[in-house]
Formats: structure tokens, C-alpha cells, sequence
């Protein structure tokens, strides 16, 4: 199948660059995740519920929802936190976050990873100069934002291809099943840098969830 | 029309269709409260959570929502329609939003109904989640409580979005094709956010004839127009049976009053429920609120179920019984209760506030407050109205009210020993202050004003014992008993002419003001100075040099 891409562009100062891609990243997570399921013996499920949390951004006037699982929220900040590291000062990078099925292959091969939906967000960091222009980048990138969470809302209520609803044998191949409260669809988070020259100079790829072609 | 649904799923859809119109007025209305909303995910389904989602259901809302559906379900033609609107402490009000769920001809006939079409539910309401943290009222929101409060209306039938102005903007939230229609979640919000200077509100027409009044004896005795929207500061209670709802109308008993500092006065009246319908009592945190000037209702903070009657008109009316309130679970008390302000007074009941926000830690003594009339105040609780005609007597009249438990005795000091305008506020002897429990209330941090005082000294009991509460005595500049007997007029006049300061009116002839400065300079030896430092000047560079 086609795997949609999407792509998100924001300007954001130094500092913001952490909230600003925990709030695009979470919003979709947010859409993209489901209780837990619970099979049962006839082979339906159930599903648990989920919870949800504003969170209010400290360097940006802007609020968003994410869901209510503080081992998602961990694995996504220390992403976040590695992709700001990686932009260190000013420049231009961007971080995926991609929803993938696996598909179980023979031995010896390995398990195929494809993508059914990938959001690109990209980020253009700026150096501001005084406090007035921070005041008012505070401002414009949450309405910037808001801009860019309904977008998201947009694409995700075009319902389009999603995942068949997976048995109970394949439900690893569909969700991540890790996590114990939520689960979401299975999804990589992975960045790169770009430097001031605007070329693709280094293309780092971190793995950062479990992933069989790891093994 | 057979829409080919089995009866069976026809039945789930409408189900799903009428608790998903539920979930999204809950979410809605959550959204505005002020607050931030946290719920718990859970791994073992309750069964009770709607799509998926721990969404909480506050009672008095779903009664409403109920209530505006009627039996029935958004179809075509026939929306729900959730109006978010604003209202300022001044009366006037403003739509915000209109969150509008619709229902149109388009079907989907192949979609399965109890999988997809509930999932795809669940992923709108989470779009709305998101969406209502979005649009522009959500920072109002946060932000009410002081100068103005967010207020909701639900109807159903036709969209009107009149009351947004100029330039309103659409967000599709989402749609769902169903066998029967496709439902549609979109909001209108007003981006003309520029009504307050001009003034331009418009109160418009009832709409469908629905009262909008769940209070159904509100002590205050005003009756709601019918389009004043609830406020969106309520709070559920942990108790789960929606049918405690009804139970809340009846134990509203206390009344605080707050004013508003800009002409005329209104008052709202705030009500908190018996603290058995809260899942906590009210805290008294929240009334260490200053009294700021602008509306305060405290209780917004804290109080879960607040009533807001019309504020400009009918002030009188509102008051009034009030204080009959009041009076009333006072004499409960055996505490004092001294009339509050009357409307006719309607410049008492603002300085009352102005003064209660200037009111400084130590205010007041009440020793210093309590004239002999005060006695004859509490004989007189059932006494209404004070003398209207001179407002400057009756605020003499409002003494500082002892809590009701508080013993002390009073000792009543003239106006003639008091020589200085808020000689009131001056800070007075360890003595009287260390016995003055209404200063130092026992067992509890230093009040910032007399109101808090008087309610801790009743034993902080929650909100059960908050029907006393103070009025403080000033004494404004000018006012009768002021040292200086004239009035303000008199004192204008006679000081409006003051003469010219000694330094300014040196000779002005030919030279101008900076001249006369430099001659002056010169004739204080500047020269002799400036020669000094010329000798020392490699010492001043030799120090210079030593600090960088």
C-alpha cells in the first residue's frame, strides 16, 4: 500500500524547540493510540480506556492534550530531548515519527517494517535578540501551533488506511503492546540534521524503539 | 427510507450517536472551565467509558445537554449546537465560540457500524480534545474568574451564528459517515475579539423558549434571561449517581457578595452548596483572594456551583435577599450580622470594596470602628435599610463585624479622638493588637484582610460557617469626620493656586534656567575642583586601571 506522508513546518526559538515537537508529536500519538486490548476467548477484544492530560508550555502560549501514560511520555521526551541536543544553536533539522506494520517474513529473513503513515516536522530554529521579540515569538509559534494541530486533525479525519484490527497472535505486528496502559500503532521516531548550509550533511538515524531489523 | 442497517445496529447507532452528542458537550464545557483537565488511563475496560475514553461526566451538564435534545438526536436540520460566551464582571457578554454537531444526508452504507463507525467516534472526540485547547477561546478561559466568566448554552435546531461578529472563522473538527447521515463536529469562534471598548453587545432573543435556569429557586430570587448560559466553573462531585443533581438546588446557603469598583455597583452572588453535596468543603484558601478592585467572586476558585444572576439590573433585587441570607444563617450562629450593603448605596458597596482592597494587614481596629451605634446595629439585624440619604452615615453605619466566636469586648472610641483621615488603618499599640483576634486571629497566618479574619476566628469550619462576613469602616478623605472641615469642592478651590516653589523663581530675566545652573556651578568653585583632579590624575588612572 501507499504510505501517506505528511510534513509539518515550524520556526521556533532555541528554547521552544523541546515543547514545541512534545506537542506536535504528542497530538498525534494521541489519535494514533488506543486503549489496551483484551482479548478474549471467541476471539473478540475489548479495550481499555484511555485518559488524557493538558499540558501547558512554559516557553510557549500554547496548551495541547496528550494521552495519559507517563512511560509514552518518557520515551517520547527522551527523543525529543536527543533531537534537540543533536540541533545544538541555531539551524534547520527535522524529526519523523512513523507509523509502520510488520509483516512476518520466513526464516531467514527478517521481519519487514512498512510504513503506513509518516509525519516529517520540520524545524527551523532561529537566535532571537531581545526580550520583546521572545514575547512575541511566544505568541505567534502557540498560534502556530494551533495552526499545525489542526492540521494534524485534518489528515487524521480523512480516516484513511488504517491498520486491519489484528488477532490476538498478530496484534504485536499492528500496536505496540509494551507500554502498559496505552497502545499505540507501532511507530519509529527518527531525525536529522541539517546544518546552516541547508545540505543533508549528516543523516542520523536512531533507533529508539525496538525494531527487528536490530536483531 | 431503509437504510439496509439491521435493526440491531441501527439501535447501537443510536446509541452511539446520542452518547457521543453527550461526550462532546462534556468535553466542550470541560474545556472551558478554567482548569486543566486530567483523567486516568486504564488497561482493564470499565465498560463505562464512553468510546474509549475517560471523559467525565459532570452531572449538571449532561442534564442540560438532556434537556436541549429532548429524546431527540442531531439529525439533519437538527443540530446541537454548544455557544461558549463570555460575560464581564460589568454585565456585558460576548459569544465566543459556536460548537455545532451536525447531521447531513450523506451515508455511508458499507461502514460497519459497531467497529468503525466507533472508532472513528472515539478518534473525533479525541480530535475535539484537541481542537478546544486550540481556538482562541481556550486562553479566555483560563483566564476568567476576575474580570469576566465563561458561560455556556446548548440548543438544538438551527446554527445561528449572528452573535460571533465580523470575520468569524470555521474549524472542521471532523466527520463520520454513518449508514444514516454523515456526522459533522465544526466550530465557529468569533476573531473580533474588540467588543469591550466599544461596547457593542447584543442580547439577543430566547432562543426556542428554553430557560436555561437549573437553579429552580434561586435565592437571589432573579430570574435568568433565557439566553444567559451557564457558567463553566462548575466542578463534578466524586459522586456518580447523576441524580444527586437535583439534590444541589437546596442547600444553597451562603452568599458572598463582592463588588465591583466601577459605577454602578453590582453585585453577584456567588452560592456555594452544602458542603455534604461537595466532595471537599470549600477552602478557605480561596478567600485569600485580595479583594481586588474589578469582580471577584472569590468562590470561582474554589466553589464548585456557582450561580451567576444578571448583574446590572436588579442589583437591588439581588442584594437584597442576600442579605436576607445572610441575616438568616447569621442568627443560625449567634454571630453578628450587620446589614450589607444596600443597593440604593450603590457608591457604598464600591468603596466598601475599594476600601476592603486597601485595607492593609493591620486594618483597622475594630475597636476604633465600633461606635456605640453598633450595639444598636445588632439589635437592629432585622433592620433593612439605612438611612439613604446621607451615604457617608450609612458607611459609618457598617461596622466591622466581630466574627461569631469571637470574644472580645469592644470599646467604643469617638470619631474626635481619631485626628488623621484612615487613622483607622494606622497601625495601633501591641496592646489592642494582641488582643484583637479579628488582627491576629488565633492559629492561623496573618490575614490580609478583615474578611478572612473574621472567618478563621469562626473556627474555619468550611463553608458552613461563612454567612458572617465584615464590613469595614473607613473613613474617606473629605468625608464628614475628616479633620479638615471643609469638603472636597472648598479644599479644590482654596489649594488650587499654590505659589511658586523658592528654587524655581530665580531671576528669570534675560537668562534662561540652565544658564543660572552653570553660573551657578561656577560660582561653587568648580574650577578649584577640576584643578584638584588634574594634579591627582595619574592616581585616578592607577585606580582605574586597578578595577579592570
Amino acid at each position: 500500500m501507499n504510505c501517506r506522508s505528511e510534513v509539518l513546518e515550524v520556526t521556533v526559538e532555541a528554547r521552544q524547540v523541546e515543547e514545541a515537537m512534545l506537542a506536535l508529536l504528542h497530538t498525534i500519538l494521541l489519535h494514533r493510540s488506543s486503549g489496551k486490548f483484551h482479548y478474549k476467548k471467541e476471539g473478540t477484544y475489548s479495550i481499555g480506556t484511555v485518559g488524557t492530560i493538558d499540558i501547558d508550555c512554559d516557553f510557549i502560549d500554547f496548551t495541547f492534550v496528550r494521552v495519559s501514560s507517563e512511560e509514552l511520555d518518557r520515551v517520547i521526551r527522551k527523543a525529543v530531548s536527543e533531537f534537540k541536543d543533536a540541533l545544538s544553536g541555531d539551524g534547520m533539522g527535522q524529526i519523523s515519527l512513523e507509523f509502520y506494520q510488520k509483516k512476518k517474513s520466513r526464516w531467514p529473513f527478517s521481519d519487514e517494517c512498512i510504513p503506513w503513515e509518516v509525519w516529517s516536522i520540520k524545524v527551523n530554529v532561529v537566535n532571537l535578540a531581545n526580550e520583546q521579540e521572545r514575547q512575541i515569538c511566544r505568541e505567534k509559534v502557540g498560534e502556530k501551533l494551533g495552526e499545525k494541530v489542526i492540521n494534524v486533525v485534518e489528515v487524521i479525519n480523512r480516516h484513511e488506511y488504517l491498520p486491519k484490527m489484528p488477532t490476538q497472535s498478530e496484534v504485536d505486528n499492528v500496536f505496540d503492546t509494551s507500554l502498559k496502559d496505552v497502545q499505540p500503532y507501532l511507530y519509529k521516531i527518527t531525525y536529522q540534521i541539517t546544518d546552516s548550509l541547508g545540505t543533508s550533511v549528516s543523516t542520523t538515524m536512531r533507533r529508539l524503539i525496538k525494531d527487528t531489523l536490530a536483531l | 427510507m431503509d437504510s439496509g442497517l439491521s435493526p440491531q445496529d441501527k439501535k447501537d447507532l443510536d446509541k452511539f450517536i446520542k452518547f457521543f452528542a453527550l461526550k462532546t458537550v462534556q468535553v466542550i464545557v470541560q474545556a472551558r472551565l478554567g482548569e486543566k483537565i486530567c483523567t486516568r488511563s486504564s488497561s482493564s475496560p470499565t465498560g463505562s467509558d464512553w468510546f474509549n475514553l475517560a471523559i467525565k461526566d459532570i452531572p449538571e451538564v449532561t442534564h442540560e445537554a438532556k434537556k436541549a435534545l429532548a429524546g431527540q438526536l442531531p439529525g439533519i436540520g437538527r443540530s446541537m449546537c454548544v455557544e461558549i460566551s463570555l460575560k464581564t464582571s460589568e454585565g456585558d457578554s460576548m459569544e465566543l465560540e459556536t460548537w455545532c454537531l451536525e447531521m447531513n444526508e450523506k451515508c455511508d452504507k458499507d461502514i460497519k457500524v459497531s467497529y468503525t463507525v466507533y472508532n472513528r467516534l472515539s478518534v473525533l472526540l479525541k480530535s475535539l480534545l484537541a481542537i478546544t485547547r486550540v481556538t482562541p477561546a481556550y486562553k479566555l478561559s483560563r483566564k476568567q474568574g476576575h474580570d469576566y466568566v465563561i458561560l455556556y448554552r446548548i440548543y438544538f435546531g438551527e446554527v445561528q451564528l449572528n452573535g460571533l461578529g465580523e470575520g468569524f472563522q470555521t474549524v472542521r473538527v471532523g466527520v463520520v459517515g454513518t449508514p444514516v447521515g454523515t456526522v459533522t463536529l465544526t466550530c465557529a469562534y468569533r476573531t473580533n475579539l474588540a467588543f469591550m471598548s466599544n461596547r457593542q453587545f447584543e442580547r439577543s432573543a430566547p432562543i426556542m423558549g428554553i430557560i436555561v435556569d437549573h437553579f429552580v429557586d434561586p435565592p437571589c430570587g432573579g430570574q435568568r434571561p433565557a439566553n444567559m448560559g451557564h457558567p463553566c466553573n462548575y466542578r463534578a462531585t466524586d459522586e456518580d449517581d447523576g441524580g444527586q443533581y437535583a439534590g444541589c438546588q437546596d442547600s444553597q446557603e451562603v452568599c458572598t457578595t463582592s463588588f465591583s469598583t466601577s459605577p454602578p455597583s453590582q453585585c453577584v452572588c456567588t452560592l456555594s452548596p452544602s458542603p455534604s453535596k461537595l466532595s471537599k468543603p470549600l477552602p478557605l484558601d480561596s478567600l485569600l483572594l485580595p479583594l481586588a478592585p474589578g469582580l471577584v467572586t472569590h468562590t470561582l476558585y474554589a466553589s464548585r456551583l456557582s450561580y451567576h444572576p444578571p448583574a446590572l439590573a436588579g442589583a437591588a433585587e439581588l442584594c437584597h435577599p442576600a442579605a436576607n441570607q445572610v441575616l438568616h444563617a447569621g442568627k443560625e450562629h449567634g454571630g453578628v450580622v450587620s446589614g450589607p450593603a444596600q443597593p440604593p448605596h450603590g457608591a457604598d458597596a464600591q468603596l466598601t470594596a475599594e476600601n476592603a482592597a486597601n485595607t492593609p494587614g493591620s486594618s483597622g481596629d475594630d475597636a476604633g470602628l465600633m461606635h456605640s451605634g453598633e450595639r444598636r446595629k445588632r439589635r437592629d439585624e432585622g433592620r433593612r435599610s439605612l438611612s439613604p440619604a446621607d451615604p457617608v452615615e450609612s458607611l459609618n453605619a457598617f461596622t466591622r463585624k466581630i466574627g461569631a466566636f469571637v470574644n472580645k469586648p469592644s470599646t467604643p472610641i469617638t470619631a474626635a479622638s481619631l485626628d488623621l483621615p484612615f487613622a483607622a488603618f494606622a497601625p495601633r499599640g501591641l496592646d489592642t493588637e494582641d488582643n484583637d483576634p479579628m488582627v491576629q486571629p488565633p492559629d492561623s497566618p496573618p490575614c490580609p484582610s478583615p474578611l478572612q479574619a473574621s472567618l478563621h476566628s469562626q473556627g474555619s469550619e468550611g463553608s458552613g460557617q461563612q454567612d458572617d462576613f465584615v464590613m469595614v469602616d473607613f473613613r474617606p478623605a473629605f468625608s464628614k469626620d475628616d479633620l479638615l472641615p471643609m469638603d472636597l469642592g472648598t479644599f479644590y478651590r482654596e489649594f488650587q493656586n499654590p505659589p511658586q516653589l523658592a528654587s524655581l523663581s530665580l531671576h528669570i530675566s534675560s537668562q534662561s534656567m540652565a544658564d543660572d545652573l552653570v553660573t551657578q556651578l561656577f560660582k561653587d568653585s568648580l574650577p578649584e575642583k577640576l584643578a584638584v583632579y588634574e594634579k591627582n590624575i595619574d592616581e585616578f588612572d592607577a585606580f582605574v586601571d586597578m578595577l579592570q
